[in-house]
Formats: C-alpha cells, sequence, structure tokens
C-alpha cells in the first residue's frame, strides 16, 4: 500500500472529509455573522439613546426623557433572588437523584419529569405562577413572585445540569471515599460537590441568563410596566424587569421608544456578558484551585 | 485461550476443598489466628451467581493472594470482604464473613466502621483531586480528627510506610494528579493505611505499573505485613508467588484450591489449578 492516493484507495473519502470540514465552517460562519448583524443593528439603532442618564432615569411618556433604572435594577434583584432559590433547590435535587435515590421506577418518572419540565414553554409557568404565587400565596405583583416564577422556569435547567456534573465525578473518586470509610454526607460534601463545581456553575449561569431574559411568565403574573419608583419591598413593591420594558418600549407607536428599546436590549446583553464573564473567571479559579 | 482451556478438561467442582491443602494450611497456618473468615459465601448479582460456596481462611498478619482468570470472581469475593458490593444495585450475598469471628453482613454491622477497619486499595490508583497532603489525611479527617499535629503526624507516618515520603515531603501541597502512576498508587495505599485498618485488600494494585514501581508495591507488600492483614488479587503469577504466602485460586466462582503458597506453585492437588499457574489457559 503507498500512502499517497492510489488507485486502491478511496478518492472520494478525502474529498467528503473536505466538504465536511466545509460545512461545518460555514454553519459557525453563519451563526457568527447573523448574530453580528443583528448586534450591529441593535446597537447602531439605540446608541444615540444609550447615556449614563438612561441607565439612570426612570422611565416617562417621552421617549427622549425615558430611563431605564428600575427595569435594570428590577432585574438585578429578580435574578438574584432567582439564584437563591433555584440553587440549594436545584442541586439538593440532583444529589438525590444521583446519589440517594434508589433508582428503581419512580426515580425514572421523576427523571423523565423533569426533563420534560425543561421543555415547557415559560408561560405555562407564567400562569402557575399567576395562580399559585400572587393569588394564592398573596404576593402580588412582587419581586418574590417574579422570582419564584422564573426558579419554575429554570430549575429543570440547574438540575438538569447539576445531575450531569454529578455523574460526571468519576466512580473511582466515590468508591475511594467509601472505602475509607467515608459517609455518604461526607463523600458528597468533601468529594463530589468540589469536583462537580465548575459543571454545575456554569449550569446555574446558563440557568440565570435564561431567566434575565424571560418575558412572557413576567408578563403572565402581570409585573408593571411603567414603574417610577425602585422596589423596596421585595414582597409588596411592584417591579419591572429589562425585557418587560424592551417589550413594552417595542409596542409603542413612536419611533422614538424604539430606538430607548434598542438601548435597552444593549443594557441587557452588557449585563449577560458580565454574568458569563463571571462564570469564566469562578469556573477558571476552581479548576486551578483543583490541578 | 479460556475457551480452550475449559474444553481441555472437564470442569471439576469440587465444592469439599482437598484434603492436603486443608491440612497443610492449617499446620503452616498453626498458631496463628484467623483475621478474615469467610462461610459458605455465595454472590448474586442479579439472577446471575457470581461465587459459589466459598469458605476460606485469611490468617492475621500474612498476604494471601487471590488468583484466577478474568471473572472468576476473585475481585468480587474480594469486594465482599468490606462490602465495597453493596454499592452496586441488585446484589444478594448467603452465607457469612467473619471479621475478628463477627460476622460482617449481620444487620446491625455498621458498614462505615468496618471499611476504617478494612482497607482497600483499587486498581486503577484514584487520588482525590486535590494536594497529596489532603488525600492522606482525608480518612483520619472524616472520622473526626482535627487537630493539625495529629494530622501532620499521621500523613508523615502513613508515607513513610508507603515509601514515598522521601519523594514527595517537598511538595505535599502539589496537586496529587501531579504524581507518577506508580507515586499515585502508593499515595493511595499510604491513604488507605491513614485509617489504621487491620486488613488491607488490594484488587490488582499493580497491574498498572511499570516494573520498576511494582517492584516497589510489592517490597511495600512485603514490610507492610507485619503490621497489616494483606489480601492482594493479582493476575500476575510471579508476583503471587513472590509476595503471598498463602494463595487461593478461583475459577468460575469456585474456590478449587487454597494453601500455602510454595504448595500451591511447586505441587498443586487440581489439575485446574497446575494448568492456570502453569500458562495452559487463563
Amino acid at each position: 500500500m503507498s500512502l499517497t492516493n492510489g488507485p486502491h484507495g478511496r478518492p472520494y473519502a478525502k474529498l467528503a472529509s473536505r466538504m465536511f470540514a466545509l460545512f461545518c465552517a460555514g454553519a459557525t460562519w453563519l451563526c457568527v455573522t447573523i448574530l453580528m448583524l443583528l448586534l450591529w443593528n441593535v446597537v447602531s439603532y439605540g446608541w444615540d439613546s444609550l447615556s449614563w442618564e438612561y441607565i439612570n432615569r426612570f422611565p416617562s411618556r417621552f421617549a427622549e426623557k425615558a430611563g431605564i433604572k428600575p427595569a435594570l435594577v428590577g432585574s438585578l434583584y429578580l435574578i438574584g433572588l432567582t439564584a437563591l432559590f433555584s440553587v440549594p433547590i436545584g442541586v439538593g435535587t440532583a444529589i438525590y437523584l444521583e446519589e440517594y435515590a434508589p433508582k428503581n421506577r419512580w426515580r425514572t418518572i421523576v427523571q423523565i419529569n423533569i426533563a420534560n419540565l425543561a421543555g415547557v414553554p415559560s408561560i405555562v409557568y407564567g400562569i402557575l405562577g399567576l395562580g399559585l404565587f400572587v393569588r394564592a400565596m398573596q404576593l402580588n405583583r412582587s419581586l418574590m413572585a417574579g422570582a419564584l416564577t422564573l426558579t419554575l422556569v429554570v430549575l429543570p435547567i440547574v438540575i438538569l445540569a447539576a445531575q450531569e456534573s454529578l455523574r460526571a465525578v468519576p466512580s473511582t473518586i466515590r468508591q475511594a471515599s467509601y472505602a475509607l470509610g467515608a459517609t455518604r454526607w461526607q463523600t458528597v460534601w468533601c468529594q463530589l460537590l468540589p469536583a462537580a463545581l465548575p459543571g454545575i456553575m456554569t449550569g446555574v449561569i446558563l440557568a440565570l441568563s435564561r431567566a434575565l431574559g424571560e418575558a412572557a411568565p413576567l408578563v403572565a403574573i402581570g409585573a408593571a410596566t411603567y414603574v417610577r419608583f425602585l422596589p423596596e419591598d421585595i414582597v409588596n413593591d411592584e417591579f419591572t424587569a429589562l425585557p418587560l420594558q424592551i417589550y413594552t418600549w417595542t409596542d409603542q407607536p413612536q419611533k422614538g421608544f424604539h430606538e430607548v428599546a434598542a438601548a435597552g436590549i444593549v443594557v441587557l446583553l452588557v449585563v449577560l456578558i458580565c454574568i458569563n464573564a463571571l462564570a469564566v473567571i469562578l469556573r477558571y479559579r476552581f479548576s486551578k484551585n483543583k490541578q | 485461550m479460556s475457551e480452550t482451556g475449559s474444553t481441555n478438561f472437564p470442569l471439576k467442582m469440587s465444592t469439599a476443598l482437598p484434603n492436603r491443602a486443608a491440612m497443610s494450611s492449617a499446620a503452616e497456618m498453626a498458631g496463628q489466628s484467623k483475621k478474615v473468615v469467610t462461610r459458605e459465601l455465595d454472590f448474586f448479582y442479579g439472577i446471575h451467581q457470581a461465587l459459589y460456596n466459598i469458605s476460606l481462611d485469611i490468617p492475621e498478619h500474612r498476604v494471601t493472594a487471590l488468583i484466577g482468570p478474568s471473572g472468576c470472581g476473585k475481585s468480587t469475593f474480594l469486594r465482599c470482604l468490606n462490602r465495597m458490593n453493596d454499592m452496586i444495585d441488585g446484589i444478594n450475598v448467603r452465607g457469612e464473613v467473619l471479621l475478628d469471628g463477627i460476622n460482617i453482613y449481620h444487620r446491625g454491622t455498621d458498614v462505615v466502621e468496618l471499611r476504617k477497619r478494612v482497607g482497600m486499595v483499587f486498581q486503577k490508583s484514584n487520588p482525590f483531586p486535590k494536594s497529596i497532603y489532603e488525600n492522606v489525611a482525608y480518612g483520619p479527617r472524616v472520622a473526626g480528627v482535627r487537630q493539625r499535629s495529629v494530622l501532620d503526624e499521621m500523613v508523615e507516618k502513613c508515607l513513610r510506610q508507603s515509601a514515598l515520603w522521601d519523594e514527595v515531603q517537598n511538595r505535599l501541597n502539589d496537586s496529587a494528579l501531579q504524581l507518577s502512576g506508580g507515586q499515585q498508587q502508593r499515595l493511595c495505599i499510604a491513604r488507605a493505611l491513614a485509617t489504621s485498618p487491620e486488613v488491607l485488600l488490594m484488587d490488582e494494585p499493580a497491574s498498572a505499573l511499570d516494573p520498576k514501581s511494582t517492584a516497589a508495591i510489592e517490597e511495600l507488600i512485603f514490610d507492610l505485613k507485619a503490621t497489616y492483614t494483606i489480601v492482594i488479587v493479582t493476575h500476575n503469577m510471579q508476583q503471587a508467588a513472590r509476595v503471598s504466602d498463602q494463595t487461593a485460586f478461583f475459577y468460575e466462582g469456585h474456590l478449587i484450591e487454597v494453601g500455602a503458597t510454595n504448595e500451591i506453585f511447586t505441587n498443586p492437588l487440581e489439575k485446574q489449578t497446575e494448568d492456570y499457574i502453569t500458562g495452559r489457559f487463563g
């Protein structure tokens, strides 16, 4: 057999390989290009409205005076509270399902349900939140009700991500720990959680990014769209959030509001990038400690 | 190999052990107290029976080697001795495993306590992704030792025992994952020693190592038997002959023969044992 492509070789294999590589590269560039166009469009549209005053102002009937402050603060509150609720519940559930629950039919049913819940449209959670948190628990249209509703939206994502990263911890680590006379709690706390932490954090950040961008469930629970104060009491005050504010502005007939909305999108994107950057930094620090 | 081997001779699975082996074993180990004793041990993975009626005495402060072809049940047997098989779903154990005369499969057994007394070293070295120090200190820590000076002392003692101290004493806080394969395995041994076990189970501890590291581990086993009772699973006949005092040959879930190592290797009673040792199958 010669190493050059002789008559006995597979002449199309090389071509197919090259075509496939081209296809993959093309797909990547298509995504990047579309994203760039979108970004360019939004930034150029909203650039003139962006200013420190815009960020530091309350909404207004006049587009040129409208600001995003309450929505920005509301969104930060929302993701903070959502993280507070969803991380312990989500990670706890994942630990139970992976480390404690007997592998029986009951566990399979729960598992399938969680996977399905991850695909349920968020408006459905919004309606549930309206009935459960706003009405039954009488939390009204508060930050609390919003955060709990968003917790429902992101919980399946957090659980699945945490389960995935717990499963990725080599079973040899578990065995070594148990063989040294560690209890299940000690094994989970001292070995599995630290090893799974980077993966869990990635999942949590992804989930929070989703929570940050959700408008539908907030619409469903009736969150306000025109708020002229900052929320001080998280269970009583009304609130609004970035996606909701953007959505309302784009719905206005005046062109000025569309520009303000574009500026809002830029603010939303910046917050997202900050969260993701934080995730990368934390991940890096944790995996550096490990090596 | 094993297929031709099993057709070469009819399977003769005697449930009673050959007389001479039992006798000579008794003579050899006279005055030697039995640390671990199994009585008519059956083991099932679901409906598949992996061990049949195993009765084996493991003398204190001796090295017992378990040999046999892959899948013969020797690792399963080893894991019965510290109940590591409990982690697998759908297993079933019948019979008794006595540690100092007390059945560890008795219902009230504290498995956590048992595993502190019966340590284990695995085939593939599996250090925690932590520092060398923290690896060794983990056992005492989970047992409740908090005092730094006690931990320091423990870590040094165990690393010396496993002949690793000289190589790592200046980098105890480095990650254990930076050590070489042989060093990692010795670290795992040090880690197992740190719970002050009475019995040390080793599941092919040198199978993934180069000859030099293997020699280091074997020397270590020789030194350790003064303090610990050791049970070692090995695929390596020479290794079994070199390190062990007693050898047990397993085949298809049955204990075929057990006796003093020199007798098993020079004058086995069972043809299956002889065939396996001389490399005719397995």
